[in-house]
């Protein structure tokens, strides 16, 4: 029997020539990364234990993005803490404040991971650099400060689930109504404890950008990481992004899954969860009369260029409904740099939005745009859970940002394809 | 190891943010954390929990973000274990990393209600339910995943091993 893509990843990254399904190994890191949230509790944990020095100050990443630039005294602080260790350590990729970005789009355009490694991120977004062929997956503090001590973590080898992409997307449709569509489908424990493997001809008609966000959300459906086959478009990515070296990793034909899914680009309509489970998913044309209060357009699964691009078509010389706050937050320096250059952030202020420094901010309820009791937001993020974005009471609308812009327009959930 | 205690009783999906809102996370001090655990869920919970107590529930429990602030906060407001049909992956290895014990168990939630005394084996995965006079079988943890609770947490096994 053979392997799927992460199977023969992590047996590499073990010494080992075979793995099986629920085997426990002990796999080498490629990166170890934390953020200002979980690397203060990752660092006491090593202190505590005694580690004096990491295993390799270049496959350790500190992205100060949750609370930063520092929101109150507490955060001020735990950034202090980190940033304290990541000078002390040498850290090679600690990024501050004006070179920082949202970890999960900053570590890919940093170059940081290539397909074939083996990487794991105190954040549970870390699935995201599946999107380049890599086994990438979310952990908690002391897995942190376990594998910046010794370079390893342990896991569990994954069944997977095969998601055959075929067809072409229509116009205002995205990674995100794919990815929203597939955890409406199989449910938010759809994947627990599994990889989401992606292929199919349909990878043709999807962008890195797209298949940032897919995998992004891999983690909603419960899934361990998502994993996308090696395309001509991922290695125009890595060659433009990264010197390291990268093995491209195949599925065995005869690799055994525990469900295949066929999924038809084509059917698929733009979609929103709403709240508050992201598997609560309606078409576009079944969510009805939705006034909304908000609007946020960014995060780790939304704020990448081609996302802002999507947004500003359809903000473009016109204006934002009165009293919809329209929030935008590129997710990096660069794409912030990227906007401007291209003139979005001109066409966002002018329609009545405002733009944000990259920040987490809002997508977990931080601060920059926090909701009050009994109100709405439509957001580009990726979870919608019960007090998420602001008070227990408030509800959070997940979208693209073609919905996200659309529904700024007109006050309530809007189809991209009637306002554009 | 065992515990005992009076069982809370929560449905599907208890995601990380009710657990401990992300409100909250400018600070890791367990003490500050455990006082707004399950608090956009159920508000009471903090003043009504006791040493010893239990957490019961249903699928994939602490779905959600990474944070190891939603075990850490658990244990600190003195939950003994979370017993629940599954759980979500990062919750389940962070409680084992840390040392928090939780059981996957279906029949058990399926039993056991609000206010039940539940009494649980950790060695042998046997949960007694006091107040019903039942008993459920959990699967114990494997070997390794035993080793790691003894060592009380991740970093403690590995220190011990070097
Ligand atoms: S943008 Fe939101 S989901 Fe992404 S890392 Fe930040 S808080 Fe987490």
């Amino acid at each position: 029997m053979g392997m799927t893509m992460t199977q023969k990843i992590l047996a590499a990254h073990a010494g080992l020539d075979k793995v099986e399904v629920g085997q426990l190994i002990q796999a080498n890191l490629d990166l170890v990364l934390g953020n200002d949230i979980t690397s203060p509790v990752a660092i006491k944990e090593f202190n505590k234990a005694g580690f004096t020095e990491v295993f390799d100050k270049s496959k350790v990443a500190i992205v100060p993005d949750h609370f930063t630039p520092n929101k109150d005294i507490k955060s001020a602080e735990q950034c202090r803490f980190i940033r304290e260790f990541a000078y002390d350590k040498d850290i090679e990729n600690y990024f501050e404040v004006g070179e920082m970005g949202i970890e999960h789009a900053l570590i890919p355009e940093k170059g940081l991971v290539v397909p074939g490694d083996v990487v794991i991120g105190a954040d549970s977004h870390t699935c995201t650099y599946g999107a380049l062929g890599a086994f990438s997956t979310g952990i908690g503090s002391t897995d942190m400060a376990a594998g910046m001590a010794t370079g390893q973590a342990w896991f569990r080898v994954p069944a997977a689930i095969k998601f055959v992409l075929t067809g072409k997307p229509s116009e205002w449709v995205s990674g995100k109504d794919i990815i929203l569509h597939i955890i409406g489908l199989i449910g938010v424990d759809g994947a627990l404890y599994k990889s989401m493997e992606f292929v199919g001809d349909g990878l043709q008609y999807l962008s890195m950008d797209d298949r940032f966000t897919m995998a992004n959300m891999a983690i909603e459906a419960g899934a361990k990481n998502g994993i996308f086959l090696v395309d001509e478009k991922t290695l125009e990515y890595v060659k433009a992004h990264s010197t390291k070296e990268y093995v491209i990793y195949e599925p065995d034909e005869d690799a055994e899954y525990h469900q295949v899914i066929e999924i038809d680009l084509a059917s698929i309509r733009p979609t929103v969860s709403f709240p508050h489970l992201p598997d609560n998913t309606r078409t576009i044309d079944e969510v009805g009369d939705i006034k909304i209060d908000q609007v946020v357009i960014g995060s780790c699964t939304n704020g990448r260029i081609s996302d802002l691009r999507a947004a500003a078509e359809i903000l473009k010389g016109r204006k934002v409904a009165k009293g919809v706050r329209t929030i935008i937050f590129p997710a990096t320096q660069n794409i912030y740099l990227q906007a401007l250059r291209e003139g979005l952030i001109e066409i966002f202020i002018e329609a009545g939005a405002i733009v944000s420094t990259p920040t987490c901010g809002p997508c977990l309820g931080g601060h920059m745009g926090i909701l009050a009791k009994g109100e709405r937001a439509v957001a580009t993020t990726n979870r919608n859970f019960v007090g998420r974005m602001g008070h227990e009471e408030s509800e959070v609308y997940l979208a693209s940002p073609a919905v996200a812009a659309a529904s700024a327009l007109t006050g309530k959930i809007s189809n991209p394809e009637e306002v554009a | 190891m065992r515990a005992k205690g009076k069982v809370f009783k929560y449905g599907n999906n208890v995601d990380t943010d009710v657990i401990i809102p992300a409100r909250y996370l400018n600070t890791s001090d367990p003490a500050e954390l455990a006082k707004h655990c399950m608090e956009d869920i159920d508000s009471s919970f903090v003043e009504k929990v006791e040493p010893g107590d239990i957490i019961v529930a249903g699928k994939n429990f602490g779905c959600g973000s990474s944070r190891e602030h939603a075990p850490i906060a658990i244990k600190a407001a003195g939950v003994s274990c979370v017993i629940a049909t599954t759980f979500a992956r990062i919750f389940y290895r962070n409680s084992i990393n840390i040392g928090f014990p939780i059981l996957e168990c279906a029949e058990a939630v399926e039993n056991i209600d609000a206010g039940d005394i539940v009494q649980v084996d950790f060695g042998t995965g046997t949960i007694y339910n006091e107040t019903k006079g039942q008993k459920y079988q959990a699967q114990p943890f494997p070997d390794f995943m035993q080793e790691i609770m003894v060592a009380d947490g991740l970093i403690n096994y590995i220190k011990q091993k070097a």
